[in-house]
């Protein structure tokens, strides 16, 4: 007989509507509490329940009732303390016994405003589905009338170029003896050019990410350059860069972003007397893939002493970017004279350019770019772009695909003939089902001069647990269970700078080897296939006739 | 594969011999067309040297658009070649074949060569857009002391159809190609050697880097970087790009169209200048397997390859006749007294240029500058 108490429960929620529902296995609990403990979001917890079990004991059937007080681990059934499904509880288990389970009939987003409030997160776009990058094949393959490559014997050159190229026509060059000579009595402005690798780490900053992890990822670039000989260069994001690594010669694998709350730039003037050497480039940064049109935001909980010492900001306070820089009145001349002063700052040494999110109105930022003699590139980021922290519309809902607007960006530069003159850096969903080299290789043949990675290398160097069913994705909270979007000392103990710089020259190697078995087969070896449309194809007549490449099936 | 044999001459030679050292090369091409590029000119040409000949093909039709069209721009018909041909098993004739040179319209006689050049390209593209759609009009080569002939046909048959064997065109410098018919339809547009202002190249190989090649030329705002019905007349464009409108000496040809690697750069006394071509041209990498011979307004020939060097090329011969072939048998053929040791097989970092009238063989080592 049931106890009388009410019976209608209309004011909780069952776990059918939790996103994720927690498997946990009685007969292989033995009641250690470390999934408990662990839990990031605490959407478990312990419990006792009075059980009625029915026991039968004797040579013949005799059962009895009666009430065991029984431990158990119980999900919680608020939707604030909804389990997240990054299955940190399944790592730690001794015996198998708990796993999250998706539960795709949830109703997360219903829910999930307390407050009036709407739904932050980090992580990426909810969109598992295949991208239109993941579409794009490699028809174009070498095959009697011209011999393939052999991607094993033949000398590969995967490099690209960042930085405003000048036109061939402007080139300051006098022929004297029969020798070309560049022409030191000319007044033309020669800008600065770095040979990259075309895959660059795209930007995430110090305090997005937690010490070990922006360490591991700069120790893994600087590896890549020294030892490996690959120019990899890295994106220091919004938060300044560690100060002594601003006056070190390391300097030039990175390029340095400013943002519109300019955290860290203090540190960084005040060290440029100081610097060794130059940084690769400066990004200015207006706009995000992930949440276009938004601002960037540190949440007060990851501001911590280090964080808070290197942007130059009180601990423990929300550090929230506004969403424009308040100095930008028109791209005419607020854009163009942030990229200039950026470029006085290092005497016109340094590449600077800006980014943008993928949108409609791209190619409008581009051609006046494309006007102005000191803008270095443009880096488009597109919708399947990653971030920290966002309210999870701008991340579901807003932004642009990465494969059409910079192709489209890409054809307006050949019209107007200056292709190679303004380089394009396409980001946001490269490798976001692990096509890293595929991915990369289908957006340079579009048009790309270089492409930029962020979450893919944090899944892959450092095991995030990240992915588009929305798993974990609690970047934004300083819990990160794997210590890579977290300042707490605690949780960032758990990751190895070492480890992921050990990952992160192993993913740079195997997508240098995958890209020589894309780029071979179809004849390539001597320079990036930018622009090689006619090596690709799709299966969709859509996509095909929107990108300008042709229709396979 | 396309098969190549050029030669250059100090003295007048018929096309025949280039022809015939493609027939040694038979194996390497399937005979689907003929190009022939005439430099030089002697023969009932000798003494028009300064007069443009606008080579071509038309029909009935065209033959009368193209006269009205002259007519109208003020270019006066001071001679024509007509070859006499002679049925060929295979070779569908076409009404006219011709090479006509043309007095300047009365404005331009005592302007600078450059705007003559300007004047005779317009005309040829306009021309060549007339009698296009309808095929009535081809419109090869328009330049001083040049003639182009193509057709398609197994080349010895193509030769014979247009009686080159005993008509009187000569030339100094003879470039020839046996077309192998791959990725485009037989048009004869498609067909090399291709022809720019003075300047000329035939390839064998496909150009892998052809899209964004043909992007890039098109988008530099010169007329002439128009067609692209074969991908290898991008490599004339470069040619023409490279030496007429950048200025650039002629080896500098081979910086432009495989460049070389930043550490091999740094080494070249030229370095500062080799540095910013590579990146400024940087979409002008051919990428290859390609070997490309050509030659400039000056009479200069010369051979080149790409890096990967899976088309050969072999220049041979004696001062005064140099061949430069696809194959060795081909240079047997065109010159068959000569010291072959000293036959050259120019590697990925070499460009073979041989002075006018073929008097002196230089092999330009790229690495060295």
């Amino acid at each position: 007989m049931e106890p009388a108490s009410r019976l209608d429960h209309n004011h909780r929620l069952s776990l059918r509507e939790f996103p994720y529902i927690v498997r946990w296995r009685d007969d292989r609990c033995k009641r250690c509490g470390r999934c408990t403990a662990v839990c990031p979001v605490k959407a478990i917890e312990p419990t006792v329940k009075v059980m009625r079990v029915v026991r039968s004991e004797g040579p013949v059937p005799t059962p009895a009732a009666s009430r065991q007080v029984s431990q158990m681990v119980e999900q919680v059934k608020d939707m604030e303390r909804c389990c997240v499904g990054c299955g940190t509880c399944t790592l730690v288990c001794p015996n198998e016994a708990i796993e999250p389970e998706l539960n795709p009939q949830h109703k997360l987003l219903h829910y999930k405003n307390k407050g009036g409030d709407g739904y932050k997160r980090g992580g990426r776009r909810n969109d598992p589905s295949e991208s239109t990058l993941d579409k794009l094949k490699f028809t174009r393959i070498s095959m009697l009338t011209d011999p393939a490559l052999d991607a094993g014997r033949h000398e590969f050159r995967i490099r690209t170029l960042l930085g405003r190229v000048i036109s061939p026509e402007q080139m300051p060059l006098k022929t004297v003896n029969g020798k070309l000579e560049v022409d030191k009595t000319s007044d033309v402005f020669i800008p600065p050019v770095r040979e990259i690798y075309p895959i660059m780490i795209g930007s995430m900053s110090v305090g997005a990410l937690s010490p070990p992890m922006w360490e591991g990822l700069a120790m893994g670039v600087a590896y890549l350059n020294e030892v490996e000989g690959m120019p990899v260069v890295m994106c220091s994001g919004e938060g300044g860069m560690p100060p002594r690594l601003l006056r070190s010669r390391y300097l030039k694998y990175f390029v340095i972003q400013i943002a519109s709350g300019y955290f860290g730039w203090d540190e960084i003037v005040r060290a440029i007397p100081h610097m060794v050497e130059d940084p690769a480039a400066i990004e200015i940064k207006y706009g995000q893939g992930a949440k276009p049109g938004d601002g960037g935001l540190l949440m007060a909980q990851k501001v911590l002493k280090l964080i808070a010492k290197i942007r130059g900001v009180p601990q423990f306070v929300d550090l929230a970017s506004p969403p424009t820089h308040q100095t930008k009145y028109s791209i005419e001349e607020a854009v163009a004279k942030m990229i200039q002063s950026m470029s006085m700052a290092w005497g016109f040494r340094v590449p600077v350019y800006p980014k943008i999110s993928g949108t409609k109105t791209a190619k409008a930022v581009l051609n006046n770019l494309a006007r102005n003699p000191y803008a270095a590139g443009l880096c488009i980021d597109g919708e399947d772009g990653g971030t920290g922290a966002a309210y999870n519309v701008s991340m579901d809902k807003m932004g642009h695909p990465i494969a059409s607007n910079l192709r489209e960006c890409y054809l307006d530069l050949v019209k107007q003939g200056k292709q190679n003159e303004l380089p394009l850096i396409a980001a946001g969903g490269v490798g976001k089902r692990g096509n890293l080299a595929a991915n990369a290789a289908a957006l340079i043949m579009l048009g790309a001069s270089a492409v930029a990675i962020g979450k893919y290398i944090m899944q892959t160097a450092s095991d995030c647990f990240g992915d588009e069913y929305n798993r974990c994705n609690l970047c934004n909270v300083g819990k990160c269970p794997r210590g890579i979007t977290t300042q707490d000392p605690k949780l960032y103990r758990r990751l190895d700078s070492d480890k992921v710089a050990e990952r992160v020259v192993e993913v740079f190697k195997a997508a240098d080897t995958e890209l020589k078995k894309i780029f071979a087969p179809m004849g390539r070896s001597t320079e990036l296939p930018i622009g090689m449309s006619d090596g690709l194809s799709v299966g969709d007549k859509a996509i095909a006739e929107r990108l300008g490449i042709s229709y396979a099936c | 594969m396309c098969r190549l044999a050029a030669i250059t001459s100090k003295e007048y030679i018929s096309p025949m011999e280039p022809v015939l050292a493609l027939e040694t090369m038979k194996e390497g091409h399937d005979g689907s067309g003929l190009g022939l590029v005439l430099k030089n000119l002697g023969g009932e040409f000798e003494k028009l040297k300064k007069y443009p000949v606008l080579s071509g093909i038309c029909s009935h039709d065209g033959r009368q658009t193209l006269d009205d069209y002259m007519k109208r721009r003020g270019f006066r018909l001071k001679h024509e070649w007509k070859p006499k041909t002679r049925p060929v098993g295979g070779i569908v004739s076409r009404d006219h074949y011709f090479a006509r040179a043309y007095d300047y319209p009365e404005a331009f006689r005592s302007r600078p060569m450059e705007e003559r050049e300007d004047l005779l390209m317009h005309t040829r593209l306009a021309l060549r857009k007339l009698g296009e759609s309808d095929e009535s009009i081809f419109a090869f080569s328009f330049y001083p002391d040049v003639i182009t002939i193509k057709e398609v046909g197994d080349p010895l048959q193509v030769a014979e159809f247009f009686g080159l064997d005993r008509e009187s065109l000569k030339a100094k410098i003879i470039f020839a190609q046996g077309r192998q018919n791959t990725n485009y339809a037989i048009y004869l547009y498609a067909c090399h050697p291709f022809f720019i202002q003075g300047y000329c190249s035939m390839t064998n190989g496909e150009n892998t880097a052809f899209v964004p090649i043909r992007e890039y030329l098109s988008g530099r705002g010169f007329p002439g970087y128009t067609g692209y019905n074969s991908d290898s007349e991008v490599f004339t464009h470069i040619l023409h790009y490279s030496v007429r409108q950048l200025g650039f000496p002629l080896h500098y040809y081979k910086d432009v169209i495989t460049p070389l690697k930043a550490a091999e750069i740094d080494k070249r006394s030229d370095a500062d200048a080799v540095r910013l071509m590579k990146q400024s041209l940087r979409q002008l990498c051919i990428d290859g397997p390609n070997m490309v011979i050509g030659f400039i307004p000056d009479g200069t020939v010369f051979m080149v390859h790409d890096a990967k060097k899976l088309r050969p090329g072999i220049v041979g011969g004696v001062k005064g006749r140099y061949a430069l072939m696809s194959e060795e048998c081909g240079v047997d053929s065109a010159v068959p007294a000569r010291e072959r040791a000293k036959d050259i097989f120019p590697m990925k970092y070499d460009m073979v240029i041989i002075s006018p009238e073929a008097q002196e063989v230089k092999v330009w080592n790229q690495l060295h500058g």
